[in-house]
């Protein structure tokens, strides 16, 4: 992970590493932490593609009001994930266009 | 939907409505604070450098550190303030008097309040340019978050875009966690942050490319790159683009007041250059037109976490004030007089000829 071990003024105390799923990939990151920022310490950047012209997008403001972020977790898709705190055995995708929900799952409407 | 009842609900946990939130408790009342982020504090949790502004306001303190002060500030008043983070304010309905609330992105509920200070701060702004919309293209307050906050690494190698005081701490700031910093590209002829901050940077080595802009980003997936190019006093590109490698490019091109609830609440409007947006009209007391709504900080027009933190003390104690709780009247006094030397002088020309144009002589009057 890409983390700044040492810095002059600030100190990081991470919380708990906990292991998630990112498309399939399994990986570590802090829980409590937004999911957005563990993605980014393992150098992922793209983290959706947009619906019509299907670019690709990566987070721009990091505090939860443009939208740029969106991913599936956890089956639920437009999860803003930038300030959406990571749990152990989250199940992250990148997100294709609109995203879909399972209605028949009954839980997400 | 679960509902809640408060004396008084404040949006957004930064300084001003933390400042909000003490003052009103202070009075004696009751008051629910909603934060969207996971942490109190707005803006002032990624300063990791030494503020400017007046004593008073906590000059030469950290950023991060004045966060903790007032979040000390309002533990003192045990249950009467309610934190709620992870919270959003989604919408608020002023003829039911009602505010909808999110916590997480599903678990949705309402509020009752008597009274509402807004306190949202602001957002950034994106400029126009091809590509600006692929990974890589980071708002500075992004960027921040990132490493000050999560200790993360943004990129190996940042072009900062503008040279106000953001973009400068920012670059500096980039500079500690170890990034490279390519160049900081202002267009104006001249540097618009604090000379200190823009000689940190110089110190260290850092072009200033003044009358400069970014024309593009490259890259396919993410940044890669970016063409600058120099331009004239119109904004125009002059001469041929220059390629600069970077895997970040970052905007540090000004914030816009977040003023949405306050178009919910109906509150009059007006577009003031000065205070970089839409803004509501206010009295001393920063009440909106809407008789239940007051605001604070950046959200009332874009100034200094100082400003926005008296702006929070004021607006909160006339909220308390007006339902009945007992405030000391001189208290306003102190405050407007705080306000009034934090603009006093040259630096707050800008902000004193914006706030003249949306203050009105009390509600009453107008
Ligand atoms: C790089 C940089 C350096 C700075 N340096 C200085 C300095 O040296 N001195 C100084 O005085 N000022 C400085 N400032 C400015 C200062 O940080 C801001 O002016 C100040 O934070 C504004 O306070 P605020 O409470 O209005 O807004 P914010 O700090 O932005 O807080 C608003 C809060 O509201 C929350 N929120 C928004 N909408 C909602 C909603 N609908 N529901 C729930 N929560 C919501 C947000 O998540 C946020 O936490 C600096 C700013 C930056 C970016
Ligand atoms: S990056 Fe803007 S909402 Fe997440």
């Amino acid at each position: 992970m890409e983390l700044i071990n040492s810095h002059p003024v600030l100190d990081f105390s991470h919380g708990k590493k906990v292991s998630f799923s990112f498309d399939g990939r399994d990986m570590e990151g802090f829980e409590g932490e937004p999911i957005a920022m563990a993605l980014h310490a393992h150098g992922v950047k793209v983290y959706r593609h947009t619906p019509e012209m299907r670019r690709p997008r990566g987070f721009f403001c990091a505090i939860g009001k443009c939208s740029s972020c969106f991913m599936v977790v956890d089956g639920v898709p437009n999860v803003r994930t930038c300030v959406t705190p990571l749990k152990k055995d989250m199940k992250v995708e990148t997100q294709n266009g609109r995203g879909s929900i399972d209605l028949s799952a009954g839980g997400v409407a | 939907m679960k509902e809640y009842k408060t004396d008084v609900l404040i949006v957004g946990g930064g300084p001003a409505g933390l400042s909000a939130a003490a003052e009103a408790a202070g009075a004696g009342a009751e008051v629910m604070v909603a934060e969207g982020d996971l942490h109190l504090g707005g803006q002032l949790v990624k300063q990791s450098h030494k503020f400017f502004g007046s004593k008073d306001e906590f000059a030469g303190t950290r950023g991060f550190e004045i966060a903790k002060i007032l979040k000390n500030e309002i533990s003192q008043y045990g249950g009467r303030v309610k934190t709620f983070l992870d919270t959003t304010v989604s919408g608020y309905y002023p003829d039911e008097g009602a505010a909808t609330l999110m916590t997480g992105e599903e678990e949705y509920f309402r509020v009752y309040p008597r009274k509402v200070v807004v306190a949202s701060g602001a957002q950034e702004r994106l400029i126009p340019f091809p590509n600006n919309d692929i990974p890589g293209v980071y708002g500075a307050g992004a960027v921040q978050t990132l490493m000050n906050v999560y200790g993360v690494v943004p990129g190996k190698r940042v072009l900062m875009i503008g040279a106000g005081n953001i973009g400068l701490i920012v670059s500096y700031q980039l500079m500690q966690a170890g990034v490279e910093v390519a160049a900081v590209v202002e267009g104006m002829p001249r540097v618009g942050g604090y000379w200190v901050h823009a000689a940190k940077i110089r110190r260290l080595g850092i072009p200033i490319l003044l009358r400069h802009s970014v024309k593009r980003a490259i890259g396919d997936v993410f940044v890669t790159g970016a063409e600058i190019t120099e331009v004239d006093e119109r904004f125009n590109p002059v001469g041929s683009p220059t390629e600069i490698e970077c895997d970040t490019i970052c905007l540090a091109v000004g914030l816009a007041p977040s003023g949405e609830l306050l178009w919910q609440a109906g509150c009059e409007m007006k577009y003031v250059p000065n205070l970089c947006g839409h803004v509501p009209y206010r009295d001393r007391y920063m009440r909106t037109s809407n008789r239940d709504v007051w605001m604070a900080g950046d959200v009332s027009g874009i100034e200094e976490a100082s400003a926005a933190m008296i702006e929070g003390r004021i607006a909160g104690l006339a909220a308390a004030e007006s339902l009945g709780y007992k405030v000391k009247a001189e208290k306003f006094e102190i405050f407007w007089a705080r306000l009034k030397n934090l603009r006093a002088g040259e630096v707050g020309d800008k902000i004193r000829a914006g706030v003249a144009q949306v203050v009105v002589d009390g509600w009453e009057a107008k």
